[in-house]
């Protein structure tokens, strides 16, 4: 099995290098990573996490350096790399003047899908019977849900996911583990950032990013 | 799961959030129509309520209450998405970012410029303003505030990540403002000496083609740095 | 075709490079503005209609055509900066802004104090002086939009779109203004209608606005040159340099 699946690379960093209020976050950082990997970027406050994070995701430019999705510079095809990129910030991008089904509805559509079942993905959220509720009268977790529910209709290779169990329970953790595997098995792969444990995805699956907090 | 939103679906996709968001929230549109009639009738308080100087000034008055009206309304234009996240979300879709831009400067415009522009004959009657002028005036709004939406969204993209935006925002784009205001002043100044005006609106109309194209591009950049 | 220019984007190189053409402008500017202004000034013969008074356009006309001058190479660096995302060029960018402002300060000013004895009044609303104005609003802009921001990358970044949609609007502006003051003016008080400057009066202006040129060219570099020094704090080569300045 495992000499069968050809390692794909999705996503190379080339010597990245970040630096925020005069300080270096991290210098010449390089890897790949490859289609059916699950990777964590870990390391304590202030280290730089999300700006890796967001450096992956074409929003913040480095100070030097490259990211590269199937061999070309994201910043020279954005848009093909935004068709296969699914980024899920600190910030849910949850308008709370709309209901949790026009939220999705227009995430879906934005992002380029014309056909799809919104009470249905709520559902499978856990948000059924809040469709016709306003996000902005939601709890933090399903606020939180709201915004996760395009995980479950996409065709994205990549997701990129900063502290996506943030106020999330721990059934809903679960969940979302499960289907980070099912994502990796068809080929994809997860990029995430979190300080809690998870349960299901073991070490042997896990591939960790380690950054440490540079005082210079 | 096929992906077959056509570009015209995703701009109208936006259109119709940013509408449906501002009618839940109508302070948005009212406030900055308030501060436009109130601006106005401060002048009549300063200058005197003699009919000649009124009708003298009147279409500046009325054109530099509108830029600031456009300004201030401006701000509002990408705070809230930047806030809650849906502007990164905007900058990473798979749709054109200037398409998206001008989605949401289309829908400011329809929310602040129109409502600008239906009640500015009722303003220039107050002001006495010359009856050859009103389809000057008129004219004039519909060609010039697009143009301040556009260029004004530029400023409003480039500050919308910093704390204090107001002041700064106003010295980034007043300038800018200033053939809009010329060229439109004079054309309502023509039309009251029955002069023809078609050549000022043309010239305004050749900034609103400029700005459309350019703008956005300029916009979506400016977006770019302040979410880095 | 644009490689050469990625060589020098190179912070470190930039600085060197910068550090070498720097004495070379200093001496050029402070030889020219010198020789110049003494001539200018001193040994120019007097205008026959405006008298001594006139002797300001030996500051005021290299102060003006600087202005303008200043923002087009501000824009072109910034230009530079966004399509070939070199940070250097954005640097520069930002290293021009607060001279041209002062530039184009000095030439309102002396413009101003000229208009007093020519017009009896210090304003008028000609085109010249509304669009040094105008001008003066676009740099001031763009230096607080630069001091806004606390990441300076991102600040010289901003600063850089800034000029260049300004650079767009120079014309439409200067345009409209020059339109709308034939529009709003009798045209009595128009003065620097070209009348045939004689030689001992001109070559000391182009010796002016020479050295003028060559003076923003030598306070650039030397903004530029602790500009990329101020960004690059935490570089090796930074850290070698002040410690051979003797700095801790």
């Amino acid at each position: 099995m495992a000499e069968q699946q050809i390692a794909k690379t999705l996503l190379s960093a080339n010597q990245l290098t970040c630096i925020r209020e005069e300080r270096i976050l991290f210098d010449e950082l390089s890897f790949e990573i490859t289609a059916g990997e699950i990777v964590q970027i870990e390391g304590p406050n202030g280290s730089g996490k999300t700006s890796l994070l967001r450096i992956l995701a074409g929003l913040s430019r480095p100070y030097a350096g490259e990211v590269y999705y199937q061999g070309e510079d994201i910043t020279r095809n954005r848009d093909e790399y935004n068709d296969d990129l699914l980024y899920l910030g600190h910030l849910a991008g949850v308008k709370t003047e709309l209901t949790a089904e026009e939220n999705l509805n227009f995430n879906l559509r934005i992002s380029g899908y014309d056909e799809f079942d919104t009470r249905g993905i709520l559902a499978k959220v856990n948000l059924a019977g809040f469709e016709e509720a306003l996000a902005g009268h939601l709890s933090a977790g399903q606020h939180r849900r709201t915004a996760l529910a395009r995980l479950w209709h996409t065709n994205c290779k990549i997701w990129l996911l900063d502290e996506p169990f943030t106020a999330i329970d721990k059934k809903g953790v679960e969940e979302l583990e499960h289907i980070f595997l099912d994502h990796a098995k068809r080929g994809g792969c997860v990029i995430l950032t979190t300080h809690q444990d998870m349960g299901i995805i073991g070490d042997d699956i896990l591939r960790k990013i380690s950054l440490e907090y540079r005082f210079v | 799961m096929k992906k077959g939103i056509s570009f015209r679906q995703a701009f109208f996709t936006l259109l119709k959030r940013d509408l449906q968001i501002a009618i839940r929230h109508k302070g948005d549109i009212f406030n900055p129509l308030l501060f436009f009639i109130l601006v106005v009738t401060l002048f009549p308080l300063g200058i005197g309520p003699e009919p000649q100087v009124l009708s003298r000034v009147a279409p500046g008055v009325i054109w530099v209450a509108a830029l600031l009206a456009s300004m201030l309304s401006l701000e509002r234009l990408f705070k809230a998405d930047f806030v809650d996240g849906s502007l990164e979300q905007m900058l990473l879709s798979p749709q054109p970012l200037p398409l998206m831009v001008l989605a949401k400067v289309l829908a400011h415009w329809i929310l602040t410029g129109v409502p600008l522009i239906l009640v500015a004959p009722l303003l220039a009657v107050l002001l006495h303003l010359d009856d050859n002028s009103y389809g000057a005036l008129m004219a004039t709004l519909a060609l010039g505030t697009p143009v301040l939406s556009l260029l004004g969204a530029i400023g409003v993209a480039l500050t919308v990540g910093l704390h204090k935006g107001g002041v700064l925002l106003s010295l980034l784009i007043l300038p800018l403002y200033i053939p809009v205001l010329i060229f439109a002043t004079s054309a309502i100044d023509a039309s009251s000496l029955n002069l023809p005006y078609s050549g000022h609106l043309a010239i305004i109309g050749a900034m609103l083609v400029g700005s459309l194209i350019l703008a956005p591009f300029a916009i979506g950049a400016s977006l770019r740095v302040s979410t880095n | 075709m644009w490689k050469w220019l990625h060589s020098y984007a190179d912070p470190e190189r930039a600085y060197n490079l910068s550090g070498k053409l720097l004495p070379w402008f200093a001496m050029l500017a402070t030889a020219l503005v010198g020789i110049g202004s003494v001539w200018g000034l001193v040994f120019a013969p007097v205008d026959y209609q405006m008298g001594d008074s006139y002797r300001i356009i030996f500051i005021h006309v290299p102060a003006a055509s600087m202005s303008m001058a200043a923002y087009m190479a501000m824009a072109t660096s910034a230009f530079i900066g966004l399509v070939w995302q070199i940070k250097s060029a954005d640097w520069a960018a930002a290293a021009i802004a607060p001279i041209g402002a002062v530039i184009t300060l000095i030439a309102l000013i002396t413009g101003a104090t000229w208009g007093k004895p020519m017009w009896g009044t210090w304003w008028v609303w000609d085109a010249r002086l509304t669009a040094e104005l105008v001008l003066l609003f676009l740099y001031l802009g763009i230096i607080s939009l630069y001091a806004s921001f606390e990441d300076k990358v991102l600040a010289a970044r901003a600063a850089g779109i800034l000029a260049i949609v300004g650079v767009i609007n120079i014309p439409i502006i200067k345009y409209s203004v020059e339109w709308w003051s034939s529009l709003h003016q009798p045209s009595t008080i128009r003065i620097t209608e070209k009348s045939a400057m004689p030689t001992e009066m001109l070559y000391p202006l182009l010796i002016n606005i020479l050295g003028f040129g060559m003076m923003i060219g030598a306070i650039t570099l030397i903004r530029f040159r602790a500009e990329i020094l101020a960004r690059n704090g935490m570089r090796p080569w930074v850290r070698e340099l002040a410690k051979a300045e003797g700095v801790k």
